[in-house]
């Protein structure tokens, strides 16, 4: 330090901590998403002596008819189930936005449903209702619900709500006066959907086309349950690690889900560059007219698809009150009795919450911590974007990835953290990681809302910057930390993906009960267990947005004018 | 200053906009309402637009312009009253229907289209190749025919609102609806565009309305003023009558600046302010007799050095006289405002200050100077009386 401190500006003098702090973040993330990510492309590229075969185990993989057939199953699947979803999300956040919908809040509220639930609740219902037993399994004149159809319908049914945000926010973005312009022009409806609206719209569907895509390229809950004989990259993988122990063709597979995912990381940069480029008109919010045949129409897709989400949900909630579906639909509690069933058990619901409540703490620190390291410090300008970059990479990185880099990379003997393995520890972090890169750049935006100035002032009168980041970044970004809170909880109590090779026999989740139970026959149990967690995950929910409420009132009452 | 003595020159000048025609107008506004719940955003507005004719809608925010403009174009319903164009109702016409052409504040371009193509989409019924050139033809009319390939975002601020200017005329509506156009650009690219629409306007001979806050734009731009105020017309009248003669406190102070004094009536032609009596040339406000308030513009006072033979003023003033409406004063403040200077004077009898508004002379002194002591020569046939009625003091604190 200066020999004249009391010369040395204050503002040098106290930022030597920051660029710890960045660096140390740089080794934590180093350590818990690039390595393990690492290890996966390393064991991918050699063979079983340790030697560097390229791409020899690649072309011996698709080279293999059987499996090179699935990975184009997951690509033809996972592409026309994209299609489908965002063409139901469009017309269903059409009329969520643009017209004079009646219900909105009902509407929005069944369609974001799926987010609370493991993607096996869907697969499990679609059972219920087209499967073997089901219920409605004449009504379908296309043939078996398991296999190719089954899995894009339950595809389909647990994207929607992602494809749905991506463009109800498209579309509520755009320049009310544009749509006022068009109609003193003397355009009709049509010519102002076409000349207005999709134009607008054209970045948010190539968005939830691409997201969509590799939320089916990297899921395997569904195909698990309805995909029965056609096999998929992602139960692929399950099974080389799982059934087969083969962590070397796991690793190509799970390369090989690292592709689409990068795909859509790289769409979602240049794609999200341009369209903040075009929003920098002053936008005014857009007020639908009423128009009786319109609204009318909407009404009753946006009923069928509703309808459609409430029957799915609401037969796995009714089948797993039943006594013996569907011939016995006497009301019985039995399904809950847990602890008689193999692979289950009371203490996977209770596993499942502590690490939720784990992973939401953890989460929310980690992701504050990081959002403001990337964007408060005025130096350390190179080292930040590293950062930035490294923490909105697991966006990138499949669940079944993920997990499979954690095994290879923390249960090397040699690796000093082997100690996590097998611990509630190693669910925690990897749960973190795997939804970090949401959380991370929602806190950035909160934190971006602040001016830049606020910090010169505060460096000004001479206040450390943790004082400045707890009295006034972390009081302003508190609605959404406790959004973010939510995201994670709720992410952690339905993922299958990334946990389910991590757990041990004391660890084990409720959701990977749920995959153990149906896999086992026990398709009631799972049901009951996949009702659980949806009941749980939504009263989480509600109980975020109610503190969210309660924080609202009481602390920000500066966002009021 | 030249505003004002313009107006005294032609006092029944070719300015009166109130002076309509018999013939029947273009447009017909009746008792138009608008509310939204319990608030009440247009109480019953009417006015007619004759053919060829530039109305300026002049308010401060939320007086309720920008609705009655866009009830006007249809965008917005009205929750009462008529919209007559030429004798048939329209009240009840989709914006499509109307053919009118629209100008936003934020030009709203389409940006996925380029010039051609904005100013092109408003023309139907048309070929491709008609619709081509009547675009060209509308792009050259604003100054931008080299940039018809250009996208919004490659323009700047003022050529988009050419573009949206053209793109609102091409389609040769009948009634052209400006919602404060110029608000959004830097004071010079404002001045210029001010210009242009109003030649343009004169050009095409298309009625217009234009919704603006700003009094400056407004009187320089406009044949016919309408001053609104919480949903209701204020004063309607040409720009240089609604200067010269405010019809209430509320006008006095929103358009140019006035000295508003607190007044007392002292016999025929007769007000005291404070000490001091003052004759004044103009009729007292009708009806019931309320509190007044007694006005001047800043740039009609005259001001002089205090002379020796001025030694009588000061004795008269001591008996509370105001011989040919003069005053002693001392300068208590003086501020350079670049083409003009405003001096702020003390005036010991009429226990108000005065402001005064001069041109600045040549060189780089100034004719005054804090502490001087002057005459302030108030002139009868330039004051202003008016009632000091609830909408005046709202207005001054709004201000």
């Amino acid at each position: 330090m200066s020999a004249a401190p009391a010369l040395a500006p204050p503002a040098r003098a106290n930022t030597g901590w920051q660029g710890l702090s960045v660096g140390l973040a740089i080794a934590l993330l180093a350590t818990f998403a690039l390595l393990p990510v690492g290890a996966l492309l390393v064991l991918s590229l050699f063979d079983a002596e340790g030697r560097f075969v390229a791409l020899a185990n690649f072309a011996a993989y698709l080279g293999t008819p059987a499996l090179a057939e699935s990975a184009w199953r997951s690509l033809r699947l996972a592409a026309l189930s994209a299609s489908i979803c965002t063409a139901i999300a469009f017309v269903y956040a059409y009329a969520l936005t643009l017209s004079c919908l009646r219900w909105k809040p009902f509407f929005r509220g069944v369609a974001l449903l799926p987010l609370l639930a493991p993607s096996l609740l869907m697969a499990i219902s679609l059972v219920y209702l087209f499967g073997n037993q089901g219920l409605l399994k004449g009504w379908f004149g296309i043939g078996s619900i398991y296999g190719e159809t089954g899995i894009v319908i339950g595809s389909v049914l647990w994207t929607l709500p992602h494809a749905l945000l991506i463009l109800s926010t498209a579309l509520a973005t755009t320049d009310g006066r544009l749509y006022e312009a068009a109609q003193t022009l003397g355009a009709g409806r049509w010519r102002i959907f076409f000349t207005v609206t999709l134009p607008a719209a054209r970045y948010g569907l190539v968005m939830a086309l691409t997201v969509v895509f590799v939320l089916v390229v990297t899921d395997f809950g569904v195909p698990k349950v309805v995909g029965g004989q056609a096999s998929v990259l992602a139960t692929d993988l399950y099974k080389q690690v799982v059934g087969q122990q083969n962590f070397r063709m796991g690793a190509v597979v799970g390369v090989l889900l690292l592709l689409p995912a990068v795909l859509s990381f790289w769409v979602e940069r240049s794609v999200g560059r341009r369209q903040s480029a075009a929003l920098t008109v002053r936008a005014t919010p857009y007020e639908p007219q009423p128009h009786a045949a319109t609204d009318a129409a909407l009404l009753l897709f946006c009923s069928a698809v509703a309808g459609v989400l409430l029957t799915v949900i609401g037969v796995a909630v009714f089948a797993s009150v039943a006594t013996y579906w569907p011939y016995d639909l006497t009301p019985t509690l039995k399904n809950y009795d847990f602890d008689q069933t193999d692979g289950g058990g009371w203490g996977t619901y209770g596993n499942s919450l502590w690490m939720a409540s784990c992973t939401a703490v953890l989460g929310c620190a980690v992701a504050f911590t990081l959002a403001w390291l990337v964007d408060k410090p005025r130096r350390h300008g190179a080292a930040r974007q590293l950062l930035h970059g490294m923490a909105t990479l697991p966006l990138a990185v499949p669940g079944l990835a993920l997990g499979l880099g954690y095994i290879l990379f923390f249960n090397r003997p040699g690796n000093p953290l082997n100690g996590m393995y097998a611990t509630m520890s190693i669910l925690v972090v990897c749960t973190v990681v795997h939804f970090l890169a949401v959380a991370h750049l929602s806190l950035l935006t909160a934190l971006r809302q602040l001016d830049r100035e606020y910090e010169l002032v505060a460096e000004s009168l001479g206040v450390p910057a943790w004082r400045t980041a707890w009295r006034v970044h972390l009081p302003v970004c508190l609605p959404a930390l406790l959004e973010v809170a939510g995201y994670f909880f709720v992410n952690a109590m339905t993922t299958v993906s990334a946990v389910v090779f991590l757990y041990a026999p004391h660890t084990q989740l409720a959701s990977v009960a749920v995959l153990n139970m149906d896999d086992a026959g026990d398709v009631a149990p799972a049901a009951a267990m996949a009702v659980l967690i949806f009941a749980t995950a939504a009263a989480a929910r509600l109980a975020f947005a109610g503190a969210g409420r309660l924080v609202l009132a009481r602390t920000q009452r500066w966002r009021r004018r | 200053m030249p505003v004002a003595a313009v107006e005294r020159l032609q006092p029944a000048g070719l300015n009166a906009g109130a002076a309509a025609s018999t013939a029947q107008p273009f447009l017909r506004i009746e008792a138009v309402e608008k509310r939204f719940g319990a608030a009440t955003v247009l109480d019953g507005v009417s006015l007619d637009i004759q053919d060829h004719e530039f109305v300026c809608l002049l308010g401060p925010s939320g007086c309720g312009k920008t609705t009655l403009l866009r009830i006007l174009c249809g965008i917005e319903t009205a929750s009462g009253g008529r919209i007559v164009r030429r004798g048939q109702d329209i009240t009840a016409l989709p914006p499509a229907a109307r053919r009118f052409g629209v100008v936003f504040q934020s030009y709203a371009l389409f940006p996925n289209l380029n010039a051609l193509q904005n100013v092109a989409y408003g023309l139907r019924g048309t070929t491709a190749a008609q619709a081509g050139e009547r675009s060209r033809q509308m792009l050259d009319l604003v100054g931008l025919a080299a940039h018809g390939q250009k996208y919004p975002a490659q323009l700047s601020g003022g050529q988009q609102q050419r573009v949206a200017l053209a793109r609102a005329l091409a389609p040769q509506p009948q009634l052209l609806l400006l919602d404060e156009p110029l608000s959004a650009l830097d004071a010079q690219v404002r001045q210029v565009l001010r210009g242009e629409i109003r030649r343009l306007q004169q050009q095409l001979r298309v009625p217009t309305v234009m919704v603006t806050h700003d009094q400056d734009e407004a009187l320089a731009i406009a044949d016919r003023v309408v001053l609104m105020h919480s949903g209701r017309i204020v004063q309607d009248a040409g720009p240089l009558a609604l200067y010269a003669r405010p019809a209430n406190a509320f006008v006095a102070r929103f358009v140019g600046r006035m000295n508003l004094w607190a007044a007392v009536p002292a016999g025929p032609g007769l007000l005291r302010v404070g000490q001091a009596l003052l004759a004044h040339a103009g009729a007292r406000p009708a009806g019931p007799a309320g509190p007044l308030l007694l006005g001047i513009r800043p740039e009609a006072v005259h001001v002089r050095p205090l002379l020796a033979a001025d030694f009588a003023l000061a004795r008269d003033e001591g008996a509370g006289l105001a011989p040919g409406n003069r005053v002693a004063a001392v300068v208590r403040g003086i501020v350079f405002c670049g083409a003009h200077v405003v001096l702020s004077l003390d005036a010991p009898t009429l226990g108000l200050p005065i402001e005064v508004v001069l041109p600045t002379p040549p060189g780089e002194q100034l004719a005054w100077a804090a502490g001087d002591r002057v005459v302030a020569e108030l002139p009868a046939d330039a004051l202003i009386v008016l009632a000091d009625d609830d909408i005046a003091r709202h207005a001054v604190a709004a201000v």
